[in-house]
């Protein structure tokens, strides 16, 4: 375990260093040498690039990458994740030369990308999620993910400073452990500010399905609830609905500010670059592929959406003292005692989860003041 | 059976055609498609000019995506081989007259039932034993659920293309509450999925080619397919049923049964078709089966005008076309709904120049 975590810190450190900057830090020979025969990445979403959401949050990291010297970025959108992947993935290879590859979607990874990276041991493969692990994956694949629980921490607390009904509603897809730590973790950054505010909770049961949402949303709405969020690959009708209907909102992926210029406050959000630039350095350098690339706000791998002119001052300075916490490292948002809405303690009381702990990702309640129950 | 090819024996036969009259004959078979060919290209080109992309560029781009090499090829078959069968199931049911939609549903239930037979059998059996099974478990239950929207249509009158979009909703909500409860992996966390079947149990490759057994699988059956509908008593009676009910009930044809068999046996391709994609790509049953090919599978159809031989030519186009999308977009940057537009501009031509077939426009021409 420890050792692991010595891992888990050197590949932080390595992460850390490509965010200086891999263009600036090249020097000008390697620069115009790369440039000469500039590497080609790949990168594969599953639904478009421009929803507002989970996608559009890599694709704005692949289009920062397309500023950097001697990159080539190609780009598929809508690729499901069957064996059409598969052969994207062998067309960027075969047909336009690609020497690393981004597979976005989760469902990418297991067989597809397996697969490829077996088949391609040349080419270098990463994959946005948890799963590579050592020993058991191919050493030319790869895991790309964040803690932005800790932004929906952030959010919660913007919320809960926000909110006059003291009633927030959470718009989730899939009951599974990384959304119901989102849930968990907004709810519990709302509860710090007031204990007596309350999420509710409704699953659509699927990424995208935009009728279920916007239903949802008018629900929650009706049911007094006046900050809403979402954990839906594209969070876009939930924000519109919201601004429509006169309340607040709180992004997730990608910012939606441009959706609901008075009623959104904050939001939590990917920052893709990071992993990208780690893993295009090391290409460029030679260096090994760096098998694990995980961070939260400290290492770059997650942001806060700017604050909307809805957010009050005592809100923002609260959020931003716990944000200093976060960035400094060893804030822990899992801490004992802490009770699921059943009842049951979940984590006993002076017991606390480090944010790295795999403990985290195997999540399966729902904390106190969460209204909902997991379907199933 | 054998009084049913009576009616058609008295029919009169023309015993040999004239040359011309074959030669018109072919061309009355040919001149649709190749004026909607002209069309979707016109149509397509404009499209892309406008967007301020050049057309020559783009088609060779197309032509090279789907079909300029092997690797195109492979890529090409690879993405259609699902699509032979969801547009079987489309095709057969439409022999019998009936238009159904919901393919997908028997599909995604088709790959469950696989999924949870291969699991439990792969400690027991061998591969060879395993694959023929899970194809029938896949062909049973998908026959089994379009089997019941043609039960309904010919039992209680309820309307078979509502009845099967609906019933493919309800497969759906049904596949995910098993995937997601009683039948998944505890260790598919973030992914709910069935277990996982061993790798000695996933479909290889077929000999020679980047391609798995959908493909060959896919062809068998529409040859099959093709041949009872074309060459057997009871593929002329299903005809007879689907193209004049009347006259087929007035000869005695059973034709509630030939429509609610040719219901299933639509169901039993879609249910083939997931039973392969779990076999020979996921390795287990989860949401990534609903990748919409049920659905891919009415446009075939339509396009193969319900023949179940003409559903592989066509679903290789649509195969190469999502190829030669793929590289589009890399390429070029175009999104991904320039094929969709694409496809679109070539189905409505061609349903549109069907219409046009038998009419003197074309016999003048």
């Amino acid at each position: 375990m420890s050792q692991d975590h010595l891992t888990l810190a050197r590949r932080r450190l390595l992460a850390g260093g490509a965010l200086a900057g891999a263009s600036l830090a090249l020097p000008g020979a390697m620069r115009s040498a790369l440039a000469q025969t500039p590497m080609t990445m790949g990168v594969i979403y599953v639904g478009p690039r421009s929803d507002f959401g989970y996608n559009q949050a890599q694709a704005q990291a692949a289009a920062a990458m397309k500023k950097l010297p001697g990159v080539k970025v190609i780009e598929e959108e809508n690729v499901p994740e069957t064996a059409a992947v598969q052969k994207t993935m062998e067309a960027m290879i075969n047909q336009d030369n690609a020497g690393l590859i981004f597979a976005t979607s989760f469902g990418y990874f297991d067989p597809h990308m397996l697969k490829m990276a077996e088949k391609y041991p040349k080419v270098r493969f990463a994959h946005c999620g948890g799963m590579w692990t050592e020993g058991k994956h191919p050493k030319n694949a790869s895991s790309y993910f964040g803690y932005i629980d800790e932004c929906q921490y952030l959010a919660g607390v913007v919320a809960g400073y926000t909110s006059k009904t003291k009633k927030l509603g959470f718009i989730a897809a899939k009951p599974i452990p990384q959304v119901l730590r989102n849930i968990n973790a907004f709810t519990m950054g709302a509860r710090s500010v007031d204990p007596s505010i309350t999420t509710r909770v409704i699953f659509t049961g699927e990424w995208s399905m935009p009728v279920k949402e916007a239903e949802a949303a008018s629900s929650l709405i009706d049911q007094g609830v006046d900050v809403l969020t979402c954990h839906v690959d594209s969070p876009k009708v939930v924000v519109e609905t919201a601004e429509k209907r006169g309340i607040f909102s709180s992004g997730y992926h990608a910012s939606q500010a441009a959706l609901a210029p008075k009623g959104y406050l904050t939001g939590a959000e990917w920052d893709w670059s990071t992993p990208y630039t780690a893993q295009i350095k090391a290409l460029q350098s030679g260096a090994p592929q760096p098998n694990v690339l995980r961070g939260g706000l400290k290492e770059g791998y997650v942001k806060m959406s700017a604050y909307g002119p809805a957010v009050g001052a005592a809100a923002k300075t609260k959020a931003d003292e716990i944000k200093a916490a976060m960035m400094k490292g060893g804030f822990v948002i899992f801490k004992g005692p802490l009770k699921d809405n059943k009842g049951n303690t979940v984590i006993a009381a002076g017991k606390g989860i480090n944010q790295f702990d795999p403990e985290l990702e195997k999540m399966n309640y729902l904390v106190e003041g969460v209204m909902g129950s997991i379907p199933g | 059976m054998n009084t049913l090819a009576v009616p058609v024996a008295s029919a009169p036969q023309p015993v040999s055609p004239p040359l011309t009259q074959r030669f018109a004959a072919l061309a009355d078979a040919l001149l649709p498609a190749a004026a909607a060919l002209v069309i979707t290209v016109l149509l397509f080109s404009a499209a892309v000019a406008l967007a301020g992309f050049d057309p020559l560029e783009v088609w060779s781009l197309i032509v090279m995506g789907g079909f300029g090499d092997a690797f195109a090829w492979q890529n090409t078959l690879q993405r259609a081989a699902p699509l032979i069968l969801t547009g079987l199931a489309v095709a057969l049911p439409a022999q019998a007259g009936r238009v159904i939609i919901g393919a997908e549903g028997a599909l995604v239930l088709g790959g469950l039932a696989a999924a949870a037979l291969g699991t439990v059998l792969a400690a027991q059996a061998p591969p060879l034993v395993v694959w023929p099974l899970m194809a029938l478990a896949g062909m049973l239950m998908g026959g089994l659920w379009i089997g019941i929207v043609g039960w309904l249509r010919e039992k209680r009158e309820v309307n078979e293309t509502i009845a099967s979009l609906l019933m493919s909703f309800i497969a759906i909500a049904l596949f995910n509450q098993a995937v997601e409860t009683v039948l998944r992996d505890p260790a598919s966390l973030n992914k709910p999925s069935t277990k996982p079947l061993p790798d000695a149990f996933l479909l290889p490759a077929m000999p020679g080619l980047d391609v798995h057994w959908g493909l060959g699988v896919g062809i068998v059956v529409a040859i099959i397919a093709w041949a009872v509908v074309k060459l057997t008593p009871l593929g002329l009676s299903l005809r007879v049923a689907g193209g004049n009910p009347r006259t087929a009930l007035s000869v005695g044809l059973p034709v509630t049964w030939l429509t609610i068999g040719a219901c299933a046996a639509g169901g039993a391709c879609a249910g083939l078709a997931g039973a392969v994609e779990v076999a020979a790509v996921h390795g287990a049953a989860n949401a990534s089966l609903i990748a919409g090919y049920g659905y891919s599978g009415i446009l075939i159809a339509f396009a193969a005008r319900f023949s179940p031989a003409g559903v592989v030519p066509v679903a290789i186009l649509v195969g190469g076309i999502a190829a030669s999308g793929s590289l589009l977009q890399r390429r070029l940057g175009l999104p991904d709904a320039s094929v969709t537009v694409l496809l679109g501009f070539a189905f409505v031509a061609l349903i549109g120049c069907e219409t046009l077939r038998g009419r003197s426009f074309f016999r003048r021409g």
